[in-house]
């Protein structure tokens, strides 16, 4: 796992998608935090936390896109499936760089708290619980977009399906409100991104929030790993 | 030691291998040939675990490839028919990849520069995949097949794509890894099995139609067949020739040409000697000929069993 880690983060690097990545990101993310912060005098990161949840829809699938199609597109799967290493062992250790580059973007928003404490006293607990919801979200993207990639040698097809996938996750609370039957109306809710984000951004560590985020990303990368088994089999 | 039984690979309604099975002894060099789509790549990626069986059973030196494909993997180096490369890594990435992919345990450069030495790579060690020749691809394939010396290559066409002087030096060089490896080859270049190998498997459309070494390959499928130019009195040449095998004759004057066919030519040339001594003839021409592998190889991929029969 360890070995297709260290390739999959260099080849974030070695390639201008990683460099794309975090220019993107932080590039963005300075210019709401500039809106919404800095020009505004407000001490308070939620507003730019809750735009970037938009933000990752485009940016993570860029990301992902590569990380299963390209391999099965260049036949460099066959490298890693006939080595002696498990499935579990390669899609985690493609999650984990993916989820480290994402984690370098996200740090920006360190400096930013920095930059917000040379001015005002910050709350140093809702900045917390915002950047743990923005990693959680982070990983419960770069899963599904591991997912949509492994399921197609195109990456732009891999990309594409990726944003769809998120969106409609993301959309689950809207879509929620015009459904009339509570049952489940409710389970969307439940299972709204968008609400289970503004949570943490409200500063709130609720423990089944994290254990939803938890479980996408537990979920998505066992069906990775099927369908990486059953394409063995087809 | 590799064990292959009743393997079966199914794509639908397609059979791509059909019920085979062979073995594949310590320190041989097994040839794998067929036309393309015989089944020879399936049947390698069955073994080296890219792809499942639909039923049979294939075992990596005990280990079943299904029940521990782990074990069994860490004992298989794979030359995919396409090099398995990143463009993007150099030759020194990409070999320091597939070293702790393969969690090798061998010392990492004094291992990684034995390799680049074996098989020619020491000067584009640090140049970029994406700009090497494909010659010099195909060598980087094989180069990661022998990270962490697995006992077993299975070396899918490796030769595909390479100029003549190269495909000389893969040759040489699979030869010298035969000394120390099994190896399985795959091919549909007939030289070249006939070159490295020392058993030969010929594969179509899915099942196993010859599985021999290239002479007795040759020796069983083979009809042998003489031809004969005597001077003298036909008449009683073929009668006396008849005798011993099917004939047929060509007459040009006084020469009489006579294609005899024979399963064991040795035997009968012997005859023909002794009855040319005892009826004066004078032999002008006895010459025997044998079928080649390519010959063989046509015959069984044209849907012939051995022994000629359809």
């Amino acid at each position: 796992m360890s070995a297709i880690f260290r390739r999959e983060l260099l080849s974030y690097f070695i390639s201008p998608i990683g460099y794309i990545f975090l220019a993107a990101f932080y590039a963005f993310s300075a210019l709401f935090f500039n809106i919404n912060s800095l020009s505004m005098g407000v001490a308070d990161l939620r507003t730019t936390f809750q735009v970037m949840i938009l933000l990752c829809l485009i940016l993570i699938p860029l990301l992902t896109m590569k990380t299963f199609s390209q391999e099965k597109a260049q036949k460099t799967d066959q490298c890693l499936l006939t080595a002696p290493v498990s499935l579990g062992g390669i899609v985690v250790g493609k999650f984990l760089a993916a989820f480290l580059v994402f984690s370098l973007a996200a740090a920006v928003f360190v400096i930013y708290a920095i930059v917000i404490s040379a001015f005002a006293k910050p709350d140093w607990t809702l900045i917390l619980s915002n950047f743990v919801g923005l990693e959680l979200l982070g990983a419960g993207y770069i899963s599904i977009g591991l997912l949509c990639s492994c399921l197609t040698q195109s990456q732009m097809v891999s990309a594409v399906t990726s944003f769809v996938v998120m969106t409609f996750f993301y959309l689950l609370s809207a879509i929620a409100t015009i459904i009339p039957i509570d049952f489940i109306s409710n389970l969307l809710q439940k299972l709204s991104f968008l609400n289970r984000y503004y949570a943490f951004s409200n500063g709130l560590f609720d423990f089944s929030n994290i254990i939803f985020f938890v479980s996408v990303v537990a979920v998505s990368l066992f069906l990775t790993i099927r369908v990486l088994e059953s394409r063995r089999w087809n | 030691m590799i064990k292959v039984e009743n393997l079966i690979k199914k794509y639908g309604s397609f059979t791509a291998v059909d019920n085979i099975s062979f073995e594949v002894g310590d320190g041989e060099i097994l040839g794998f040939l067929g036309t393309n789509g015989a089944g020879k790549s399936t049947t390698m990626n069955i073994l080296t675990g890219y792809i499942s069986c639909t039923s049979g059973k294939a075992e990596i030196n005990g280990t079943d490839i299904l029940n521990d494909p782990i074990k069994a993997k860490s004992q298989i180096g794979y030359l995919p028919e396409i090099p398995p490369l990143y463009p993007e890594m150099t030759v020194k990435e990409y070999l320091n990849f597939i070293y702790d992919l393969k969690k090798c345990k061998l010392p990492r450069n004094s291992h990684l520069k034995d390799i680049c030495k074996i098989v020619g790579i020491e000067d584009v060690y640090k140049r970029k995949i994406a700009n090497l020749s494909k010659g010099y691809k195909q060598r980087v394939g094989l180069s990661q097949a022998l990270v962490s010396n697995p006992p077993i290559l299975i070396l899918d066409e490796p030769t595909v794509g390479l100029d003549p002087n190269q495909i000389i030096e893969i040759r040489n060089l699979i030869k010298k890894l035969g000394k120390k490896h099994t190896v399985i080859i795959s091919s549909h270049i007939l030289p070249e099995v006939q070159a490295v190998c020392d058993r030969i498997v010929i594969i179509n459309k899915g099942k196993i139609v010859a599985d021999d070494t290239e002479a007795n390959l040759s020796g069983n499928i083979a009809i042998k067949e003489i031809t004969l130019q005597i001077e003298g009195d036909a008449e009683k040449a073929i009668s006396k020739l008849k005798e011993i095998q099917e004939i047929k004759c060509t007459k040009s004057g006084n020469i009489q040409e006579y294609r005899i066919k024979s399963v064991s030519s040795d035997l009968l040339c012997r005859k023909i000697a002794e009855l040319s001594l005892k009826n004066n003839w004078l032999i002008l021409e006895m010459k025997t000929n044998k079928l080649t592998l390519e010959d063989v190889f046509l015959k069984l991929t044209a849907g012939e069993d051995v022994g000629g029969e359809k």
